[in-house]
């Protein structure tokens, strides 16, 4: 942060054309790489008759795709569908990646090692090769077409931990000391004391992990079989292949599933910024 | 936090007998239990499974017998297996290297950009932000025929024959990856832009007053120190290449893979194998091929961090 302050003491004293035309440039690239979700949304505001008007403003928009689609009430099931999965999975990354990335970094144990390089190992194994011994697990207990089974691949992971691990390593051991004076167990000291001021790799861990459920398709794909536990992309999928050539409708459909993300993002576009460069670098 | 309220119950003379060093040790296996059985149950165990299921015949409706090497053997010898390994380096081979060198050049220029830089940083970052699943029929709809695709639309404006794109056995692979090269620079740019931002400004200070130019300068102090962040993200774009399904599989439902397979990636090939031909020994064996090629990228990955 302080050497992007100090750049501009640099560069003010004249403001040079090729500054300009990179801007220009850089803006347009930035124009283009939005241009797909502009004609997604506009299309998703045309009725039958606009589509092949490739305007990007509607001439007479229209909310009755949504209603349409919403109104059917299926994709308001792969909404919430999504939704429960994707905030109950980041609530277990958040609690258990963090409860065990602490517990490596600040407790002193034989085994704290070994278990640290085996948790870490799991990050070389890719989820495809997990997937069917999953699908065989999930079918023996029964986990198939449930929400469960949809989520307990993903309840905790090895990034995570890494990251967390590197967070609470940074925590200075006085102040769990002197909690430990005040009497305070553990797990107090843990929860009320160092998660806090690691929040801003918590975070990080939660956006990662909720963007991530929220846009899975290959697990969910295969788990579910019925369309009531279908999640967002999943839904989307099936629905798209349903209405064939009729692109207002799956262009609304594409909607409802990217929307959410990209409003949260307009909210808390400063924090995923930085979650984002804290996992890349850490991690 | 059950487990607490019951030690505490059962232990109180011995939990209070016990040093500080003990209880700290109980404290740390007592937080780590759940997650120990989770990874054994969930990670290990199908690790070693998957394996074990590579060398058998094992399909929905027969058990699984043990076949040895058959199922590698059968793959090696499948010219599809070939076809779809070809397409899954031309997505590596192609994605990778173009993704990039256009986030790094975004990133370079972004970076010296003071005036509305979150503005144009967000518009850059958004599609990353996307379901693939559902941008990939954005993308079908684009490469339509007139007067439904917009590309072909702009095309035929300036006077340029339309393209068949997806129906053509060359132009379906690079139409594929584009969505994904598209979704994925918003992150690697962020991750460029806090690889510039770690380099010290006195580095740069010092160099303009030897009187280097800017050329130079990128040559002989930003690449350099940037190495790092672009071994992290070559490794981590080559990754998700080598894993492409949600794009593949969406921009093509009535015959994934596109025409004459020239699009499918080795996880499309896994999940026909798997969930079409219920062949999920021969399918396995695929996900162990998967493991092995992403093996290799991370221990050259390993090799190129530590030579630096």
């Amino acid at each position: 942060m302080k050497a992007a302050a100090s750049i501009p003491v640099l560069a003010m004293p004249k403001v040079r054309p090729g500054r300009i035309i990179a801007w220009t440039l850089l803006f347009i690239g930035g124009i283009i790489m939005v241009t797909p979700l502009l004609f997604m949304l506009s299309t998703s505001l045309k009725d039958a008759s606009q589509v092949y008007d490739l305007r990007v403003i509607p001439e007479a928009p229209t909310l009755d795709n949504y209603i349409e689609i919403l109104g059917d009430g299926r994709f308001t099931r792969w909404l919430i569908n999504s939704t429960i999965v994707a905030v109950i999975v980041t609530l277990s990354n958040v609690f258990f990646d963090s409860l065990v990335g602490y517990t490596l970094a600040k407790f002193r144990f034989r085994g704290r090692y070994i278990v640290f390089i085996a948790i870490l190992s799991t990050l070389m194994i890719p989820t495809e090769m997990l997937v069917l011994p999953w699908y065989l697990m999930a079918s023996q207990f029964g986990w198939l077409d449930s929400y469960w089974g949809i989520m307990f691949p993903g309840m905790m992971t090895a990034f995570g931990t890494f990251l967390m691990k590197q967070f609470f390593e940074g925590v200075p051991d006085d102040f769990l000391e002197a909690a430990r004076i005040d009497g305070l167990n553990e797990f107090t000291i843990w929860w009320k004391i160092a998660m806090p001021l690691v929040t801003p790799a918590l975070s990080a861990l939660a956006i990662f992990t909720f963007l991530g459920n929220w846009t899975a398709f290959f697990w969910p794909l295969i788990v579910t079989t019925s369309a009531e536990l279908y999640t967002l992309p999943v839904g989307l999928s099936s629905f798209a292949v349903e209405q064939s050539i009729q692109w207002e409708k799956i262009m609304t459909g594409a909607s409802i599933a990217t929307l959410p993300t990209l409003i949260i993002f307009l909210f808390l576009q400063r924090y995923i910024v930085r979650g984002v460069m804290l996992a890349g670098l850490k991690g | 936090m059950s487990t607490i309220t019951h030690r505490e119950a059962a232990g109180g003379g011995l939990w209070s007998r016990m040093s500080l060093g003990q209880k700290q040790v109980i404290w740390a296996w007592g937080f780590l239990a759940v997650p120990i059985l989770f990874y054994v149950v969930i990670r290990f165990w199908p690790t070693f499974q998957a394996f074990y299921l590579s060398v058998t015949d094992w399909t929905i409706t027969k058990p699984a017998s043990f076949v040895g090497l058959e199922n590698y053997k059968r793959l090696l010898e499948d010219p599809l297996f070939w076809q779809v390994f070809r397409n899954t380096f031309l997505y590596l081979i192609l994605g990778t290297p173009i993704s990039l060198l256009i986030s790094f050049v975004v990133a370079y220029y972004l970076d010296r950009v003071r005036f509305m830089h979150s503005f144009i940083r967000a518009l850059y970052f958004l599609p990353f932000l996307t379901t693939a699943a559902a941008m990939a029929w954005v993308w079908r709809w684009f490469y339509q025929p007139v007067p439904i695709g917009v590309i072909n639309d702009i095309l035929s404006s300036f006077g340029i024959p339309q393209q068949p794109f997806l129906r053509s056995t060359s132009q379906a692979l690079p139409a594929v990856l584009a969505p994904a090269v598209w979704a994925g620079l918003g992150f690697q740019i962020i991750i460029f832009l806090a690889g510039l931002r770690a380099i010290p400004v006195t580095y740069y200070e010092a160099a303009r007053i030897d009187g280097l130019s800017e050329g130079a300068i990128l040559r002989k102090i930003t690449l350099p120190l940037l190495k790092p962040t672009l071994v992290f993200l070559v490794v981590f774009s080559s990754i998700g290449f080598l894993r492409i399904f949600d794009q593949v599989y969406n921009i093509n439902t009535n015959d994934p893979g596109g025409p004459l397979n020239s699009t499918k990636p080795l996880v499309l090939m896994i999940y026909q194998t798997a969930f079409s031909s219920y062949e999920m020994g021969y399918a396995a064996a695929q996900t162990v091929v998967l493991f092995m090629i992403l093996l290799v990228i991370s221990l050259v990955q390993l090799r190129l961090m530590r030579d630096r």
